[in-house]
């Protein structure tokens, strides 16, 4: 075949520029259009990261696809690295975008100009900073990602959006100069901006050159954990993604976990003593968001709010997971990763049609009214154009029980497989030989089973007081296009739950090939170049 | 030099900091541009500091890589002040709108 698959490894972050650059050329009338190219652009984008996810997986031998940017040999040129883990994320993004998407249809990219076009630059970034092997190119992903964000934030407008995204973007600006100096300090100490090339340079550092290493490796260590939202550098993050628009705080919830993916790939890069480096750190900060997120979410009046702080909770749980340090706790929290960013995805959307309809009957929850947006009254007189669907309430409630079970981690769906998984790793046979590391796992175990008690409370209380005995009884008015991407994503996760076995295995050989990082390098700097274009049937 | 260099980038960040703890939208942005002036003098200083010295190859035959400083640290504080100075636009948009939605130029759009 003639079609070279290596290149394919640059189209996540091509479609999307492309897509989002064209769309500027229209008129924001012209929505019908925006909407097929993000689609169309999504769509694409879907199936090449599939692709990808099939080659590096079932090919087996080249453990990633390497694409060298301008084809400059190895070590010199920037590379894009597609390997297992980056494109499962991939995958995960361009799953999520589309029912973000699909929800924005019906009234959200109305309220804003550029909607679509932010949003797949969003994509490119996101996507950009999954793929690449090199330092710099990924601040330059993340303020891409950052920058599209900014305006995401903001989309729709008010008082209360304008006031969280100053301070999103204040923190955001102080993390990215963090990060620059991180890079600037581990370019100082190895002289190579590329992670593979870093990670061979870093065992034979001599003298300052190391601890230099180190503290610069921190400071992108600080710059990913502010992303990621770990205490005490997570106050940003709650007001910001409950006062961001429905969609966009679904796709948020993907922004979080770049941090995270960033943190993860950086870290297992330079072990030190068999660990991730600086893994102590980042399991105390991990179980220490999870109880700050357990306190948090008990305490939020509303969902909105709540639903940020089933983020806080997902990331402590990850970060805490990753503290471990072992390939099958790594693999547990891969997979919890996929099951509750898809969870709170769908649980934004969900939170925000039944709040939609709640503002107007007063609020029940709303002890703080600072939960809710000021000038959101305006927009609720938004005639419905689509087809409102009938029996709306028993929709939102199955769907809303559906999440519950996912994020709590009760059977049969995929929070469970995630939980068990993790735990399994951490207490079942074989985790005795961690030695060192015991009172880590009793933590890691009491805190993933608190934090899901807590989680049941918190939702049996928002179930009972929506539903069952709501203050005034209410009728959402939902369209058929707004609870679509909230079934599709509970599809999902029942896919997810159904497929758990052959993606656990995929989510293991991902872990593993964290988990050896010699594996990486020999894939990175091994690279060839691709052969000169030699002239078409000669 | 060293010493220059290093007291720049020492009260510029210095400034910058004490600036971004201000409770002012506007001092908040020009604490960013100092602190941003402050990072990419450092980027600068981590390609080692070297005074006359072209970062531009020149010439095609054999070259004594001696006699040249490091041009990538320059590359990259070119993007990073590009960066900076993009995102500081953009926060200025940010800031003039919330000025003007809440009438009041405290970070946290109301006095207190």
């Amino acid at each position: 075949m003639s079609f070279a698959p290596v290149h394919m490894t640059i189209a996540p972050i091509l479609i999307p520029l492309i897509a989002g650059a064209l769309m500027l050329f229209f008129d924001e009338r012209e929505r019908r259009l925006k909407t097929v190219l993000s689609i169309g652009s999504i769509f694409s984008l879907l199936g090449v990261a599939t692709s990808l996810l099939m080659t590096v997986h079932l090919n087996g031998e080249p453990l990633a696809l390497v694409y060298l940017l301008g084809n400059w040999p190895a070590p010199v040129a920037i590379n894009l690295v597609a390997d297992r883990l980056a494109s499962v994320m991939l995958v995960l993004t361009a799953a999520l975008a589309f029912p973000a998407i699909l929800y924005a249809m019906e009234r959200w990219d109305k309220v804003g100009p550029h909607f679509h076009s932010l949003f797949q630059f969003l994509l490119v970034g996101l996507n950009g900073a999954f793929l690449t092997g090199d330092l710099f190119n990924l601040f330059v992903f993340f303020e891409v990602m950052l920058a599209a964000s900014y305006g995401l934030v903001l989309h729709g407008g008010g008082p209360q959006r304008v006031r969280s995204g100053l301070h999103y973007i204040a923190v955001n600006l102080g993390a990215s100069l963090i990060f620059l100096v991180g890079i600037a300090m581990v370019f100082g100490a190895t002289g190579s901006l590329n992670m593979a090339e870093i990670a061979l340079r870093a065992e034979s550092l001599e003298g300052f050159a190391r601890p230099a290493l180190h503290v610069g490796l921190a400071m992108l260590g600080l710059a990913f954990l502010i992303k990621a939202g770990m205490w005490p550098l997570c106050h940003w993050l709650v007001p910001a993604y409950s006062a961001a628009a429905g969609p966009v705080a679904a796709v948020f919830a993907m922004l979080s976990k770049v941090g995270i993916y960033s943190l993860l790939r950086l870290a297992l890069l330079l072990p030190g003593d068999g660990a991730a480096f600086g893994s102590r750190v980042i399991f105390i900060g991990g179980a220490v968001t999870l109880a700050f997120a357990s306190i948090g979410l008990l305490a939020s009046q509303s969902m909105k709010r709540a639903s940020a702080y089933f983020i806080l909770m997902s990331s402590g749980t990850l970060l805490a997971a990753f503290g471990i340090s072992v390939p099958g706790g790594t693999a547990g929290a891969l997979f919890y990763l996929l099951s509750s960013t898809l969870a709170v995805s769908a649980f934004f959307m969900l939170v925000e049609l039944l709040e939609r309809e709640q503002d107007a009957a007063s609020g029940i929850l709303a002890v703080t009214q600072e939960a809710y947006g000021d000038g959101e009254e305006v927009e609720e007189e938004n005639q419905e154009v689509g087809q409102v669907m009938p029996s709306a309430l028993a929709v939102l409630g199955v769907g809303f029980a559906l999440l519950a079970l996912v994020l709590i981690g009760l059977p049969p769906l995929s929070g469970f497989l995630a939980k068990l998984a993790i735990l399994t790793a951490v207490l079942g046979p074989g985790a005795g030989d961690l030695g060192a590391l015991g009172a880590r796992r009793t933590v890691l175990a009491i805190l993933l089973l608190v934090s899901g008690l807590v989680a049941l409370v918190a939702l049996s209380r928002m179930g009972i007081r929506t539903f069952w005995a709501p203050v005034e009884p209410f009728s959402p008015r939902v369209t058929v296009v707004e609870a679509a991407p909230i079934l599709i994503l509970l599809a999902m996760l029942v896919a997810l739950a159904l497929m758990a076995g052959p993606v656990m295995n995929l989510l293991l050989a991902a872990a593993e090939d964290l988990h050896h990082p010699a594996r990486y390098l020999s894939a990175v700097l091994g690279a060839e170049r691709v052969p000169p274009y030699a002239g078409g049937g000669q | 030099m060293e010493l220059v260099i290093a007291a720049a980038i020492g009260i510029l960040t210095a400034s910058g900091i004490w600036l971004i703890l201000r409770s002012r939208t506007y001092q908040l942005v020009i604490g960013f541009a100092l602190l941003a002036y402050a990072v990419n003098l450092f980027i600068f200083s981590m390609g080692r500091l070297r005074v006359n010295a072209p970062p531009v190859l020149n010439g095609s035959g054999p070259v004594d890589v001696t006699a040249y400083t490091d041009p990538l640290p320059q590359a990259l504080v070119l993007t990073a002040i590009v960066i900076s100075f993009a995102t500081t636009a953009l926060f200025l948009v940010v800031l003039i709108v919330s000025r003007g939605i809440t009438g009041s130029d405290h970070v946290d759009g109301r006095e207190g």
